[in-house]
């Protein structure tokens, strides 16, 4: 997985001042917070099936090793292939060799983070088969030569102007002339493009929202219905998926999908839910004459018994990344990683290593949104704390930010010295704050007056209010 | 390649077998898999037959999947040759084998030229007929085979789904109820497609937009 996290400072500064991605990134609360809100509110045992989806993986976590086996046991009665891949290197090289076996050129691709963060289509191009992305935003991200900037909506960062120049530019038979400036336009485009390329493909990948252990069936979850047509019309379809996919039945999953769309993108229901099992049979007039899987560790059973477990709850819904005020801030590129928002700041350094992720739980204002949107009640906050506690712990801060913290250890830890020094500053602070109350520039925090102003302080500290308050209740008594 | 199999079910298994003994967890998860323990049902779908079909029409319809209910299937060729007509459309179509859809009397629809197999993405209208609907979510569940090729599903630009009004349950878990079973366990068709209205994408600024890269439009038929 290609990082740039460690750049977090000066990836952020770009995306602040970059006016596209702000316009951009202003559709995402608009477009997700209210829907979601609506259609957990709209039925009446949301609340309760978080319970139970958490219930349910945290059962199939505590049996990972089990279920995977029954899992395996399915496919192969089901006529499929299951591949096991401890590392990226694994996955990749599996892909390829199936490639490689069917003379592949072409491979369509449905929506697959799991690929993003094996780097497979770098790994195809190089060997000279060609990787199409089918879903509408991977396509876009695909034409630009970008990484997803959200883990459900790719291209969210984009905004249709700059869409259409890309348009023009890769596809050289449009006209000069032709209407391309709405977006209906740009997805009939992509349509009649991608139509062809499914029939030309000699391999189908697809990801897995889940994998049902009962049944040995992976599943997929989508709109555009870009996943089917990988699955169906390519002449092997590769399922890649990491080991946490799995769950028991097809009853566990149902509960599951219930608060997945949901949480997403507000839908009740995503339009297709697909569940494949095997490849093509007997009778079939349709379908791949092969069916493998790739099931992916990659770090994970490494989390197992560790305090980011719960983690692998995880079902890439989305939701906390919509819901959280630093992404609406800086969009997913500037994490440096393909797991933006309070997710990926978790998940990341698990997969990579703190040394090199360490920085991105500091993305955070701990707000707690995420937790409280989260369908399978994770605790973000709580391990983002874990990954700044082990980043403190490594020695791994920035020099400004361990002095920072070694300066206020020193004052919090003498009281008399601190309410002194702050005493003099609240009133200082207040003053510069104007009648506005607002102070937009102040020594030692132009990181913060840059790009917002910063609250003043009332002119008191919380000492000196709480001993008013209760001399004021002595009064009263 | 057996010996990463090896070693990632070691890791695994290494980390979990210090939680609790292997032999209660293999009880565990056989008894999860042998009993399939239903979880929560939402009662928004647990209403009487005809109540049913009226929350899935509903529910179908905020989905933009367009409903009509007709009494019989000799009325199917009139609706979608209708349909056909509303919509300027050729009086083509494809379709499987199902049998309930070849029994219908399609002579009344004299202009109609019926396709069989599966599409090759040239067709524009497609029908099929579903294994069960779900009332909870307006969703249609489609079962793959030669009686409705998956393709039709997602190549037609018209999709028109017939369903009979007493596959229409309540919930999820009682439509995978629909399907055969062999000694108490279903039998996965290769592909079972769940479908809940045409498809669309929000990719281009968060906007709405049908028919990406499935069906533009999808018309369901309920019949009885």
């Amino acid at each position: 997985m290609e990082l740039t996290s460690h750049n977090l400072k000066s990836n952020v500064k770009d995306a602040l001042g970059n006016e596209q991605l702000q316009k951009a990134l202003s559709n995402v609360p608009k477009g997700f917070i209210d829907k979601r809100a609506k259609a957990a509110a709209a039925l009446d045992e949301f609340e309760e099936l978080r319970d139970k989806g958490r219930e349910i993986k945290d059962h199939t976590l505590a049996n990972l090793d089990l279920y995977l086996e029954a899992y395996e046991q399915k496919v192969i009665e089901n006529g499929g292939h299951v591949h096991w891949a401890k590392t990226a290197d694994d996955a990749r090289r599996i892909a390829l060799e199936i490639c490689q076996k069917h003379n592949a050129k072409t491979v369509t691709k449905g929506k697959s983070m799991i690929t993003e963060e094996v780097e497979l289509n770098e790994h195809l191009l190089e060997n000279g088969i060609e990787p199409v992305e089918t879903d509408l935003g991977e396509y876009i991200i695909q034409l630009r030569n970008e990484k997803p900037s959200h883990i459900i909506a790719p291209a969210i960062h984009l905004n249709q102007g700059q869409i259409e120049e890309d348009f023009r530019r890769v596809h050289t038979h449009l006209e000069e002339d032709r209407d391309m400036s709405e977006p209906e336009t740009l997805l009939a485009e992509a349509r009649e493009v991608l139509r062809k390329r499914y029939f030309e493909a000699d391999v189908g990948f697809t990801g897995a929202n889940f994998l049902v252990a009962e049944t040995g069936s992976s599943v997929i979850v989508t709109n555009e219905g870009n996943g089917d047509l990988t699955q169906t019309l390519g002449k092997v379809h590769v399922v890649m998926a990491s080991i946490e996919k799995v769950v028991p039945t097809l009853a566990d999953c149902s509960q599951i999908l219930r608060i997945l769309a949901r949480s997403a993108t507000g839908q009740d229901m995503s339009v297709y839910t697909t569940f494949s099992t095997g490849p093509k049979r007997e009778k079939d007039p349709d379908g791949p004459k092969e069916y493998h899987v790739i099931l992916l560790d990659n770090g994970r059973s490494d989390m197992l018994g560790t305090e980011f477990e719960e983690m692998l709850r995880c079902i890439r819904c989305g939701a906390c990344i919509n819901h959280c005020p630093v992404y609406h801030s800086i969009g997913g590129h500037a994490y440096g990683s393909i797991y933006p928002g309070p997710m990926g700041s978790v998940l990341t350094p698990s997969l990579a290593g703190v040394e090199k992720a360490g920085t991105l739980p500091n993305a955070s204002t701990f707000c707690g949104r995420c937790e409280s949107v989260c369908p399978m009640r994770i605790p973000l906050p709580k391990m983002m704390r874990h990954w700044r506690e082990k980043e403190f712990e490594q020695h791994l801060q920035p020099k400004a930010a361990r002095y920072g913290l070694a300066i206020w250890a020193y004052f919090a830890k003498r009281p008399k010295l601190y309410r002194a020094l702050v005493s003099f500053a609240m009133p200082a602070l207040s003053v510069l704050g104007g009648t506005r109350k607002r102070i937009s520039s102040l020594p030692l925090a132009s990181g913060w007056t840059k790009h917002r102003e910063l609250p003043a302080p009332e002119g008191r500290t919380f000492m000196q209010a709480w001993d008013q308050r209760e001399a004021l209740k002595q009064e009263a008594n | 390649m057996s010996d990463i199999r090896h070693s990632v079910l070691a890791d695994i298994r290494g980390a979990l077998s210090k939680k609790a003994p292997d032999e209660e967890r293999a009880k565990a998860v056989a008894e999860r898999l042998g009993g399939r323990p239903t979880g929560i049902i939402p009662k928004r779908g647990q209403l009487k037959q005809n109540e049913r079909v009226e929350l899935f029409a509903e529910m179908a319809q905020k989905v933009h999947s367009s409903v009509t209910r007709v009494s019989d299937y000799d009325e199917i060729p009139g609706c979608i040759g209708n349909y056909l007509r509303e919509h300027n459309l050729p009086a083509e179509l494809i379709m499987g084998a199902d049998r309930r859809l070849s029994k219908a009397d399609w002579s009344l629809e004299k202009n109609l030229t019926i396709k069989k197999g599966p599409s090759d993405g040239n067709d524009l209208v497609g029908v099929s007929h579903a294994k069960a609907g779900i009332a909870e979510t307006g969703t249609l569940l489609m079962a793959s085979g030669s009686e409705n090729p998956t393709t039709i599903n997602f190549l037609a630009d018209h999709h028109v789904v017939v369903i009979a009004a007493k596959d229409i349950k309540g919930d999820m878990e009682s439509a995978w109820g629909s399907l055969n079973k062999k000694d108490g366990n279903v039998v996965m068709p290769r592909a079972v497609n769940f479908i809940t209205g045409p498809s669309r994408s929000g990719d281009i600024e968060q906007k709405l937009l049908l028919g990406a890269h499935g069906p533009r439009a999808l018309k369901i038929i309920i019949v009885g």
